[in-house]
């Protein structure tokens, strides 16, 4: 990602401090990932100290600090999903990509997280892939639906 | 600037308006054990070890004494059966982190904590905050700061600031309860500026 997509990003929120989660989100969903460089380009341009922006990109889940694959994959955990069968479709997961949550592939197709609720409980067990759901899927579907992104 | 009354331990003591019972007590002398406030620091009210009783009206409230301020006619105790319970706990938890730093093992002994009593969890930073506050307080140089969240957080320095500023101060080093805010200097500075 380049300074001048990052300084527009920044430049959208009017260069606020206040704005910092805010633009760290604009930045992780255009990027996937938050790199070094960016991190110290908003901090410098908001004047925020680098430690506070490092505190606030590393706890949050919703930022990554390391590259994601093309692909997220999150599979559901909650309650209702694993009663249905959610730690099969985790293990059908991990074999078919060879990586467990929390990894991404080498060739960075695929990035696995498992979450503890998508608010679609009827629905499990539930996988969601760059956002859209599949629910009620089963151990077969699981690698159809893997097999079918590129 | 107004000067007000107040009863700590049975003593009626003046204290400026606006200070915290921490603050009146110390100006007058009585003693409230302490971890993570720093006078030049901005009452942070991390560590709960400060923790004393008030008189509010009939029924005692338990409140944290670096972050309280004093009231006219406050009535305090800094002492007594259940505070010296709280203070016993909270030193056993932060034991089990950090069971052989000389700042807890002094309050152990005064508090009659067991510092087996909980099982050993060797992370040794007990997040009192005072290195990341202070460097940017009092410095404000934002070379060492928290990451992560919950109890997977802890410091971490800023190699490229660390290697300029860290080797002239290390003001930080002595305030650290623990050794852990050293080793982590260290392990820092050999990993990313070991030629310095
Ligand atoms: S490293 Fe030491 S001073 Fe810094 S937060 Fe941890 S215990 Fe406190
Ligand atoms: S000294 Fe008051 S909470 Fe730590």
């Amino acid at each position: 990602m380049d300074n001048k997509k990052i300084d527009y990003l920044i430049e959208k929120h009017n260069s606020e401090a206040s704005s910092l989660i805010q633009i760290l989100l604009d930045i992780q969903s255009e990027n996937h990932w938050l790199p070094k460089e960016a991190l110290e380009r908003v901090s410098e341009k908001l004047q925020i100290p680098l430690t506070r922006t490092m505190h606030i990109a590393s706890f949050y889940k919703a930022f990554s600090l390391v590259p994601k694959g093309r692909h997220e994959v999150h599979i559901c955990m909650g309650t209702a999903c694993h009663v249905r069968g959610a730690k099969r479709v985790l293990e059908t997961v991990e074999d078919l990509t060879g990586i467990k949550p929390g990894e991404t592939d080498v060739d960075m197709k695929f990035s696995l997280e498992t979450v503890n609720c998508l608010g679609c409980c009827a629905l499990g067990p539930v996988i969601e892939i760059n956002g859209k759901t599949h629910g009620k899927i089963s151990v077969s579907e699981t690698a159809e639906v893997l097999n079918s992104y590129k | 600037m107004k000067i007000i009354n107040l009863n700590i331990d049975g003593k009626i003591i003046k204290a400026n308006e606006g200070m915290t019972v921490l603050e009146a007590a110390q100006s007058a002398g009585i003693f409230i054990p302490k971890l993570c406030h720093h006078e030049k620091l901005i009452p942070f009210g991390g560590c709960r070890l400060c923790i004393v009783e008030i008189d509010a009206g009939g029924w005692t409230k338990l409140v944290v004494s670096c972050v309280y301020q004093a009231e006219a006619n406050m009535v305090v105790k800094t002492r007594s059966e259940k505070i010296d319970r709280i203070r016993k706990t909270i030193l056993e938890l932060l034991l089990a982190h950090a069971p052989n730093s000389l700042a807890l093992q002094e309050l152990a002994h005064e508090y009659g904590a067991d510092k087996n009593r909980f099982e050993k969890e060797a992370s040794f930073c007990v997040h009192c905050g005072l290195c990341v506050r202070y460097c940017s307080e009092v410095k404000k140089l934002n070379a060492v700061g928290f990451i992560d969240r919950g109890i997977n957080k802890e410091i971490s320095f800023i190699p490229e600031i660390a290697a300029k500023e860290c080797n002239s101060c290390k003001e930080c080093f002595p305030l650290c309860p623990t050794s852990y805010l050293q080793a982590v200097f260290v392990l820092t500075e050999a990993l990313s500026f070991p030629e310095h």
